[in-house]
């Protein structure tokens, strides 16, 4: 049983580096604690190869495993979804590399490296990840390959391996471009799927978009057909929060219609938004939205709305008319609430409030008073604010002096609204940064941000960001320009990186285009390329026979292919071969290994009743492939023909 | 006809030893390929009488040499003596100068006294006092070891081993070959009245034809496929050298003669195979000399094209 061999240590060399390239990117989503015990099952593995030690005993390898089967349960809660089965896959992979007595073992560990290598693009699909499957399941084949045929060198089989899957890649175009699309991901994902979405929340308490400010994931992108606006007027809107408890701001009522509450108007600025999936509904569209969105909603407090939480990246064709004048007629009940305060809190703020109302003649001069008090009072913009008590505002205001966004946009809006003013904190993103690979505006997690909405009878709402009061860089420059202390931020927003973001800029430009054409074909763009080359209407069987007519077709090219490489077949090999093949057919095959006349012998043994023709022809055979003379095309006819007539019984 | 007297030697000499027609027939290859023998056998076997038979029966200079621990180089090549009526050195030539030697247990020797054995054998001549004295030809060498008492013993090295052509094993005889062989006469006295059936010159002629056997371009490719799947075999320490594959090839030429062919077929290469290789490969995990399972693996991991 060649199954039950021991596995060499070349064999085992590539399985550990398959098992070792195929895990390393699922480090990321793994708890700590399995990482540590897959590395160390690893080591393990390679010290016994390399001192060409024995595998441990059977009992202690399925303690390990009953011991990793509890700490999943404990870490996980349950064995069901993607997190606890790629964790615990992980576990019995790097066990079973350490259990392998046989090759059959090999195997076994080779499906199981297969399928985690799939696992990966559960929660990732980039260009990188897809690079590191393909490195894994490159080793993973070579290690399938070695377990073929052991005693090929290492650089040959790394070779062969790499044109199996180069092979491979024609058909999985063609599945690619014409297998029908499923809308969503293919796999129904279990419900842990959408967890640890990074974005916006519909809540803002004092330091909850700090802590965004620290992400360097990308939120959404933008294409712009022609320039984009200039960066004061890059408010991309989300949730609204009018619901002041003392602490925690809160989303207000707001009705949601099929259109807008308001007549764009205005210079128009048309882009595309590529937006990274946050698990909410909201489109951060740049304020404020045309008309006509295709499945979109408009709420009224002028946030643009999808039909579903945005589980996938999605990208939408936008207009936005920044000039626009909006909620000249608000309703009563909208600017009650953007009025109201709890009445315990922020005493000192409220006295000031009320001292700068007085003495102002209309709302306008209270806004303005407002802004040029704040202005005078040495807040610093900071991403590490200190923590706030319960009046949060006043010690802002008056102690400490420092805040973020959230600080400076929740302080001024609870001072408006104790002088009267409805107002309002909106969040969002303002800013973003043009990659000048593709020219694309990426925004960034830490481009999040907070400002304020005044409603001033007659001009509607007006926006009004109180952190350019103190950081006026932030909203023309971004993040890092506004902050003195870089360490706190990203690396790679720190200044004097340029080389750096310069390669970051060329990845980002290289994910875009793979996620506008790999991640977003789906099927309204796979009918678009159909009817571009000619197919209108596409069903479900005119798929299927496309993709069954372009595979036939790539595997008969594959086929010509390798029958070109082939060089041309000696005549009397043919006669050889057909003379093995047609008493294969009769159970009596020649092994590969068998001599012509070894082979002879045991076919007039095999059959006895025509053990002359049978001896004849090998024996012919012998001299005239091995003998003396060149054999000469006449015997090698005769030989051919001999062996077409013989019959057997 | 060359394959006749290959035939006429093999057919006397299956009269004396009974059973051993394979090992004989190997035995006269390494013979006809110009060769030397190394038997790896306990005693008792027929070692002696192996080598007796050859000599007798090709009418063959034969010298037996015991090799014990206290067995000195000039013992084996000769020395040269003072002549005092002469006023000059005279070379008393050694029992190495013999057209067959039976170098019995050899590693009984110390490696100094091996060493003067080997390089005869692979110089064909012996130089003493630096005066160079040719071997007869033909000069063949049939060594014998012992491979089950190992005390007291020097085992050859490996790149001594490599001067040997073949390795064979006697082994106990078959039940009716050992019956008919303790009912007979005495194998002494039957060797004793056995005549020479072939001449020393028919040897020479032999050992040209074989010379002449054709080996076509398909054999080398077999021949260095098998080659390489010994260098790249995970189970073996190192593979086999050129000059093994010279002899693999020279053995299949002697084998393919005996058999009556004028060209070398791949079972000529796959029957002398083991015995070229048995020597020269170790196992990879042990170092022990390699076994016959893992040589016919190794032949069966080689396709025939």
């Amino acid at each position: 049983m060649p199954e039950m061999r021991a596995p060499t240590s070349a064999q085992l060399g590539w399985l550990l580096a398959a098992v070792t390239a195929t895990l390393a990117p699922h480090a990321v989503e793994l708890p700590y604690w399995l990482i540590a015990l897959c590395t160390s099952l690893i080591a393990i593995r390679a010290a016994l190869l390399w001192r060409r030690g024995k595998p441990p005993r059977q009992l202690l390898i399925l303690l390990v495993a009953i011991a990793a089967g509890i700490g999943v349960r404990l870490e996980f809660g349950h064995f069901f979804g993607k997190d606890p089965g790629v964790a615990l896959l992980a576990v019995l992979l790097c066990l079973k590399l350490l259990e392998s007595h046989t090759t059959r073992d090999l195997r076994a560990a080779v499906l199981l490296a297969y399928f985690l290598q799939l696992g990966l693009f559960f929660y990732n699909q980039t260009p990188g990840i897809a690079a590191l499957a393909l490195a894994g399941a490159l080793l993973t084949t070579t290690t399938l390959l070695s377990l073929e045929d052991a005693a090929a060198r290492p650089a040959a089989q790394l070779r062969t391996s790499t044109l199996l899957l180069a092979q491979g890649l024609p058909f999985m175009l063609v599945l690619f471009v014409l297998f029908p699309r499923v809308q969503g991901p293919l796999w129904g994902l279990p419900s842990d799927a959408y967890s640890g979405m990074t974005g916006l929340s519909d809540t803002m308490t004092p330091g909850s978009i700090s802590q965004l400010g620290l992400s360097d994931a990308i939120a959404f992108r933008a294409e712009f057909n022609g320039p984009p606006p200039p960066p004061p007027q890059r408010y991309w809107r989300g949730p609204v929060l009018s619901r002041y408890d003392g602490r925690t701001w809160r989303p207000g009522f707001s009705t949601i219609a099929a259109a807008p509450g308001y007549a764009p108007s205005g210079r128009a600025y048309e882009y595309r938004l590529t937006l990274e999936p946050h698990n909410q509904p909201w489109l951060l569209a740049l304020d404020f939205p045309a008309a006509n969105v295709p499945k979109a909603r408009y709420a009224g407090d002028y946030r643009l709305l999808a039909e579903q939480p945005l589980r996938t990246r999605t990208r939408v064709e936008l207009r936005s008319y920044p000039a626009t004048t909006v909620g000249k007629d608000e309703s009563a009940f909208v600017l009650a609430e953007a009025r109201r305060l709890p009445a315990d809190v922020n005493p000192r703020g409220r006295a000031l409030a009320l001292e700068i109302a007085a003495k102002s003649a209309n709302p306008a001069a209270i806004l303005a008073g407002t802004l040029e008090r704040m202005r005078g009072m040495g807040l610093t913009y900071t991403l590490n604010p200190p923590l706030l008590g319960t009046h949060a505002v006043d010690e802002f205001l008056f102690d400490t002096r420092q805040g973020f966004c959230e600080h400076f946009a929740s302080a001024f809006v609870f001072l408006m609204r104790a002088a009267g003013l409805p107002a309002r904190v909106v969040t969002g993103y303002q800013g973003g940064e043009i990659n000048p690979v593709d020219g694309s505006l990426v925004v960034r997690q830490s481009d999040a941000h907070a400002w304020a909405e005044v409603w001033l009878a007659g001009r509607g709402w007006v926006r009004v960001d109180p952190t350019a009061l103190s950081a006026p860089a932030r909203i023309e420059s971004g993040l890092s320009a506004a902050l003195q202390e870089w360490d706190a931020l990203p690396l790679l927003r720190r200044p004097g990186l340029d080389w750096l973001r310069d390669m970051r800029h060329r990845w980002e430009a290289l994910s875009n285009t793979w996620n506008q054409w790999v991640l977003g074909y789906n099927s309204d763009r796979q009918r678009d390329l159909l009817e571009r080359i000619g197919f209108r209407q596409p069903d479900w069987r005119m798929l299927a026979m496309l993709l069954g007519v372009s595979a036939t077709t790539l595997m008969l090219l594959l086929m010509a292919w390798a029958f070109a490489q082939r060089r041309r077949r000696d005549p009397l090999d043919a006669a050889w071969a057909r003379f093995s093949r047609k008493l294969a057919r009769h159970g009596a095959g020649r092994h590969p290994w068998e001599g012509p006349l070894d082979y002879g012998k045991r076919l007039a043994m095999t059959f006895p009743g025509r053990a002359a023709p049978l001896r004849a022809i090998s024996e012919r055979y012998a001299s005239l492939r091995y003998g003396a003379q060149p054999a000469d095309p006449r015997s090698v006819r005769l030989l051919a023909r001999s062996i077409r007539r013989l019959k057997l019984k | 006809m060359p394959h006749r007297y290959a035939i006429r030697v093999l057919e006397a000499a299956n009269c004396i030893i009974l059973g051993k027609d394979r090992e004989l027939r190997l035995a006269l290859a390494c013979l006809i390929a110009r060769g030397h023998l190394l038997i790896e056998d306990l005693p008792g076997v027929g070692k002696t009488t192996l080598a007796h038979v050859i000599a007798r029966l090709i009418g063959l200079h034969f010298q037996r040499i015991q090799f014990t621990s206290d067995l000195l180089p000039a013992d084996i090549v000769g020395v040269s003596i003072f002549d005092r009526e002469a006023g000059s050195f005279r070379f008393h030539p050694g029992p190495i100068f013999s057209q067959l030697i039976l170098a019995d247990e050899i590693n009984r020797a110390t490696p100094k006294t091996q060493s003067a054995l080997l390089e005869a054998m692979e110089e064909r001549q012996v130089t003493a006092d630096s005066e160079t004295h040719p071997l007869p030809d033909p000069f063949f060498v049939i060594a014998t070891q012992n491979p089950s008492h190992q005390i007291g013993t020097f085992p050859l090295p490996e790149s001594q081993l490599d001067r040997f052509l073949l390795r064979i094993r006697l082994g106990y005889p078959d039940r009716s070959a050992e019956r008919a062989l303790l009912m007979g006469e005495d194998r002494r006295e039957l060797l004793e009245r056995q005549q020479a059936v072939v001449q020393p010159e028919d040897l020479l002629a032999m050992q040209q034809a074989a010379h002449a056997v054709a080996v076509s371009e398909r054999l080398i490719d077999y021949v260095q496929a098998l080659l390489t799947r010994t260098r790249h075999s995970p189970e073996l320490v190192t593979g086999l050298s050129p000059r093994a594959g010279l002899g693999l090839i020279a053995a299949a030429r002697a084998w393919a003669l005996i058999a009556g062919r004028d060209h070398v077929l791949p079972e000529d290469v796959q029957t002398v195979f083991p015995h070229v290789a048995a020597h020269r490969l170790h196992t990879a995990g042990d170092g022990r000399s390699v076994t016959p399972e893992v040589l016919a693996q190794l032949v069966r991991d080689v396709a025939v094209v």
